[in-house]
């Protein structure tokens, strides 16, 4: 009887304390994560937005005056600005849409293929994502695109025709190749996951009332493949936006402003003219802008990653 | 006359030939520099480009001594796999507790520490810079570590939330019936259960620190640099080492493409957030 009792006891205080657990561990677990973020927000912010209103070089130490919006406006109206704002939006663009397209024409053609040694194509495939961007850069600029040595050269001579410096009068579509070739096996390897898991009923269905392989890809494997492509989207425009040791490596950014993205202009700005206070009001005007991305990007693709299927 | 069955088969003969091309294409550049890297000086320079030539294993001799490759690869090692414990450390318990007690604020939550994620880092870099500097932390690994494991930790909290969303609530329910604790429920039951997810975001986060080359350019210069650091040094035009930037090339990225290879079916799932399964 009086085990019993015990027993219930103890039950009862058992189901307490799950019932308090379950009630709030919460805060106490995410708070050291969010804290680290925030603090890794705002005090380097903070610390950019004071330097932008003050006159700051590193080369003119001391003199630090209140400036107003003077870097702001002396940055808006460099001469490298517009060039790096639209550098910036053609590269990102460029790799976006190279990467999806290319992504789902390999997935789909993987997928309606059938041939010996898929695994090491599939391994082949991806393995540039896996590259250390200098070294990719590198190898580009050293053994692909160099107007002596490289690959596309002896193939430009054996056609009889003048061999292209690339990286000199390309220069940012070199870069957007170098960037896509680092990008595109990213969305292959999501896309080709994803593929795969589509439903072979509906298309056999889909296939015995008549509709061509066209038709089947345009109105089952394009929706099927939505969510990953919103995935693919998402996270390469959040590297393609500070794509930066690509244009360290090859070009610097040159010739003038050719291959300038903002990243690389303000990198430019702090590091090698030392201007501090116009560095930080041009770092300032890229998180806005990238804020802007973000705003358009969760608004489109929010729902998708939360949504569990 | 071809039947349907034939011309089926041809067709899809045609399109692995075309796969097959394909990949050859997008393997070519790390094809060829594992190919320059076993040739000498002259070969690697040699125009035509060669494909056949004499092996030679001497640019590999020759790494250490020209630029004390295992420095940097020590650096690159110990950054990479410091960062990659330290965010588990910290997140972890988050995706724990966003993921088993989910309330109306963790959606937002896991949206806005990926918003933190756009941040360009251009943006933090003067203040970064100057901190480290005036810390003293400039071209420490310390402050390689602690700024990877800030960058990575929002992907890696939604990675681990990912895993944690497939455990069954049961079993942590039924630990906690028979009386574990916080602790316990968590190292005894949640982390073997989600062992192959927490291996592949740890796997991911050390990709990601050891290919980083924005941070590492401008915080270290040699005490801490890592790989990425060295091979940038290449690209100043003094010497047309190719050969040499090669070897050093495919040393540098032959762990992580082979972890790739290896972990590819894992890694597709937590980078996609569970979109892709």
């Amino acid at each position: 009887m009086t085990t019993q009792t015990a027993n219930k006891a103890q039950l009862r205080d058992t189901r307490k304390a799950v019932g308090r657990r379950s009630s709030n561990p919460g805060w106490f677990l995410v708070s050291p994560s969010v804290l680290l973020l925030l603090l890794w927000m705002i005090v380097p912010l903070g610390m950019t937005l004071y330097f932008s209103l003050i006159r700051f070089n590193l080369l003119y130490p001391g003199e630090n005056e209140f400036v107003g919006l003077e870097n702001f406006s002396f940055f808006l109206t460099d001469s490298g600005f517009l060039p790096g704002i639209w550098n910036t939006v053609v590269l990102v663009l460029s790799v976006l849409i190279i990467s999806v397209v290319g992504g789902v024409l390999v997935a789909a053609l993987l997928e309606a293929s059938d041939f010996i040694g898929r695994g090491i194509v599939r391994v082949m495939l991806i393995s540039p994502f896996f590259i250390m961007p200098t070294v990719g850069a590198l190898v580009f600029k050293n053994l692909i695109f160099h107007p002596v040595s490289g690959i596309l050269a002896a193939l430009w001579r054996a056609f009889g025709a003048q061999p292209i410096d690339w990286l000199a009068n390309y220069p940012l579509a070199s870069i957007i190749i170098i960037v896509a070739w680092q990008w595109l096996p990213f969305a292959i390897l999501l896309l080709m996951t994803a593929i795969q898991s589509q439903d072979l009923e509906q298309k056999e269905a889909a296939r015995l009332d008549g509709a061509g392989p066209g038709a089947i890809f345009w109105h089952l494997t394009l929706p099927h493949l939505s969510r990953p492509i919103a995935v693919v989207v998402m996270i390469e425009t959040i590297f393609l936006l500070s794509v930066f040791a690509e244009i360290f490596t090859t070009t610097n950014g040159g010739p003038g402003f050719a291959s300038t993205n903002l990243a690389y202009l303000i990198y430019n700005q702090a590091l090698v003219q030392f201007d501090v206070g116009m560095a930080s009001a041009g770092g300032l005007i890229a998180v806005v802008i990238a804020n802007i991305a973000a705003v358009i990007l969760v608004r489109m693709i929010g729902k998708n990653l939360t949504d569990k299927g | 006359m071809m039947t349907l069955k034939q011309s089926r088969r041809l067709q899809s003969v045609a399109l692995g030939g075309l796969s097959w091309l394909i990949a050859l294409l997008i393997f070519f550049p790390i094809l060829w520099m594992v190919l320059t890297s076993f040739k000498t000086e002259i070969d690697a320079f040699a125009t035509p480009p060669l494909f056949f030539f004499h092996p030679t294993l001497e640019n590999y001799i020759h790494i250490q001594e020209r630029s004390d490759y295992l420095h940097f690869a020590w650096n690159s090692i110990a950054i990479s796999f410091s960062a990659t414990i330290l965010c588990l450390l910290i997140a972890v318990p988050a995706a724990y507790s966003m993921a088993f007690y989910e309330t109306k604020r963790t959606k937002q939550t896991l949206l806005w520490m990926l918003s933190t994620k756009m941040l360009p880092p251009v943006g933090v870099l003067m203040p970064i810079y100057l901190l480290a500097k005036g810390t003293g932390l400039l071209d420490t690994k310390l402050a390689l570590i602690i700024i990877y494991t800030l960058v990575n930790l929002p992907i890696v909290v939604w990675m681990v939330y990912t895993y944690f969303k497939d455990v069954p609530r049961d079993i942590l329910e039924a630990a906690r019936l028979d009386g574990a604790t916080l602790l316990q429920e968590m190292l005894r039951v949640l982390l073997p259960i989600s062992k192959g997810g927490l291996a592949s975001t740890a796997l991911l986060s050390l990709i990601l620190c050891w290919n980083e080359a924005f941070w590492s350019l401008n915080l270290s210069s040699s005490q801490a640099a890592p790989l990425t650091a060295l091979i940038a040094s290449y690209s100043s035009p003094e010497g047309l080492f190719w050969a040499k930037l090669s070897a050093v090339s495919t040393l540098a990225c032959a762990p992580i493409l082979i972890f790739g290879w290896i972990s590819q079916k894992q890694l597709v799932r937590g980078l996609s957030f569970g979109a892709v399964k």
